[in-house]
């Protein structure tokens, strides 16, 4: 019997990609305590050690993880038997699903078999994402409902009423680079980013859809519950909203969620409006030419990788920067200038498509 | 708010302009960031702060406590435990057969320094009492008492009290 190479493809991309989500929580946790010390003018967690190395304090999230494990699965007198163990998962899991439609490199050929480069390539991809992301404030709602804390519930509140906000808005604010580009699938949106503008500027979307991108980053901020739109956990007046009562790896469950739909969120920033895997300047038959086929695909993999570190570091930077809206604030923006942003910017994008293709 | 600062946007580039000159110059300069590698590098203690307590001694070892009860009764937390004994025959008196404070209860005022008619307690240690992870091991006896020596200062600064050293 053979099993033949997609199917082996298949499995391998489905271990590796979250396990690669996952490995960059700890490195993410290190940027964010280390970096937020040097911009406050602090040093930071720099103790753990193993033996005398302390590895630049990149053992503090090691040992937090342990920690997290090892604690005591506790339940709040009242809270949901069911729901308040069932909320992190709802978290977690569609974080780690919405990866799975997000390329890393253009498709590689193993023995006669187009392979590519996500865990799975839909048509409908980008569509995919915002279903299954907008699955994760579920989990946030219930978590809130389930633990029998009125903070708790606040946070839920919150959280419900922010995502439907911003949800509409993230998904407005792409539809001018869908236009564009014609395609809902991530990789052919990546493809179709490689050609030249003018014959200097890479044809990406922040170039051709500006305003498009400002509006999907402060979706993507508020959609990732980072500051400075984390009402739903605003810790300084709902102690920590919808995971006040959660502890141990319940909790951590919490942070990884965050920390993955962080990942996604900047994944998709790159591949909407930076051109995702594309090397700028070099189209993927040119790369392969000069590099081979390995060479090409590697260095793909490192421009996706530089450009979702860039934005990693955004989410991470932009939180220790601004303070926390109000609420009022928040959805005043979200309702009265974000949407109707949106909305103006895919009938001018429109329009000009329209006369530029002619009737 | 003129139209530049209410769309937020060059505001917001500001702030992250001055974030990050912050971290690149932290990252660069780590050496000269405020903050103390605490147990590794301290900062002096004033002179005049008060720390764990020191039971004072006479030159041939014995303490100076006569055992009179005037610290215990001073003390506004009553962390202060004495059992009293025979004074040895060139002595005082009585001398304490257990001195006991309970650091866990103690608030740090002094009071029992001030109440002392025989310098025989200070709080010139210059140390922070060490975590314990019992609450016995924070009720110092007569040996934890003795255990430190004061830090010396360039003035001593209870030296007028009680006449002689
Ligand atoms: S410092 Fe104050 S509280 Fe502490 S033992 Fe002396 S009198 Fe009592
Ligand atoms: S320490 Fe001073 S005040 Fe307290 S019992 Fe001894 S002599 Fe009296």
């Amino acid at each position: 019997m053979t099993i033949e190479i997609p199917y082996i493809a298949a499995v391998l991309k489905a271990i590796a990609f979250p396990v690669m989500a996952l490995n960059m929580i700890p490195v993410l946790v290190w940027i964010e305590r280390r970096g937020s010390a040097f911009i406050q003018n602090r040093i930071g967690p720099n103790r753990a050690n193993i033996g005398s190395f302390t590895f630049l304090g990149l053992l503090h999230p090691f040992a937090d993880a342990m920690k997290f494990m090892f604690k005591e699965p506790f339940r709040p007198e009242n809270a949901h038997p069911v729901f308040y163990f069932l909320a992190p998962a709802l978290v977690v899991i569609p974080s780690l699903m919405a990866l799975a439609v997000i390329p890393i490199a253009d498709h590689v050929w193993v023995q006669g078999h187009e392979i590519s480069m996500s865990v799975t390539e839909l048509e409908y991809g980008i569509a995919y994402v915002f279903a299954v992301a907008s699955i994760g404030v579920l989990g946030i709602a219930i978590a809130g409902w389930a633990s029998n804390n009125k903070y708790s519930l606040l946070g839920g509140i919150r959280s419900t009423a922010q995502m439907i906000s911003y949800e509409l808005s993230l998904g407005l604010s792409v539809l001018g680079v869908l236009l564009i580009f014609g395609t809902l699938d991530l990789n052919e949106l990546a493809r179709g980013q490689g050609a030249l503008l003018w014959g200097v500027l890479p044809k990406w979307g922040v170039f051709l859809q500006p305003v498009g991108f400002l509006l999907f980053v402060v979706a993507c901020f508020a959609e990732a519950n980072r500051l400075p739109f984390d009402l739903p956990e605003g810790d300084s007046e709902l102690v920590a909203g919808y995971h006040t009562e959660y502890g141990g790896f319940k909790f951590s469950m919490f942070f990884m969620g965050e920390y993955v739909s962080m990942v996604t969120l900047a994944s998709l920033i790159a591949t909407l409006f930076f051109g995702g895997w594309q090397v700028p300047w070099m189209t993927t038959t040119a790369l392969d030419a000069h590099l081979g086929e390995l060479g090409r695909t590697l260095s793909q993999i490192a421009a996706f990788a530089v450009k979702i570190g860039f934005f990693l570091w955004l989410f991470i930077w932009v939180r220790w920067t601004l303070p926390r809206f109000r609420y009022d604030q928040l959805m005043r923006l979200g309702w009265k200038v974000v949407l109707p942003l949106a909305l103006v910017n895919i009938l001018v994008t429109a329009l000009v498509l329209l006369l530029a293709n002619g009737f | 708010m003129d139209f530049k600062e209410r769309i937020y946007l060059w505001e917001i580039v500001k702030g992250l302009w001055i974030t990050l000159r912050h971290l690149v110059y932290n990252l660069f300069h780590q050496r000269s960031m405020p903050t103390l590698h605490y147990p590794e590098e301290q900062r002096p203690m004033p002179a005049r702060y008060r720390g764990r307590h020191r039971l004072t001694q006479r030159d041939d070892g014995s303490l100076k406590c006569t055992a009179c009860m005037l610290c215990a009764t001073a003390c506004p937390a009553k962390c202060i435990y004495i059992e009293a004994q025979e004074g040895l025959p060139e002595g005082t008196e009585k001398r304490p057969q257990v001195y006991n404070i309970d650091m866990l209860k103690c608030v740090y005022c002094s009071l029992c320094v001030e109440a002392c008619p025989c310098d025989a307690i200070r709080m010139d240690t210059g140390l922070m009492p060490p975590p314990a992870d019992s609450r016995e091991k924070f009720i110092y006896r007569i040996e934890e008492l003795t255990k430190y020596p004061a830090i010396k200062h360039p003035n001593p600064p209870f030296l007028h009290r009680c006449g002689k050293l």
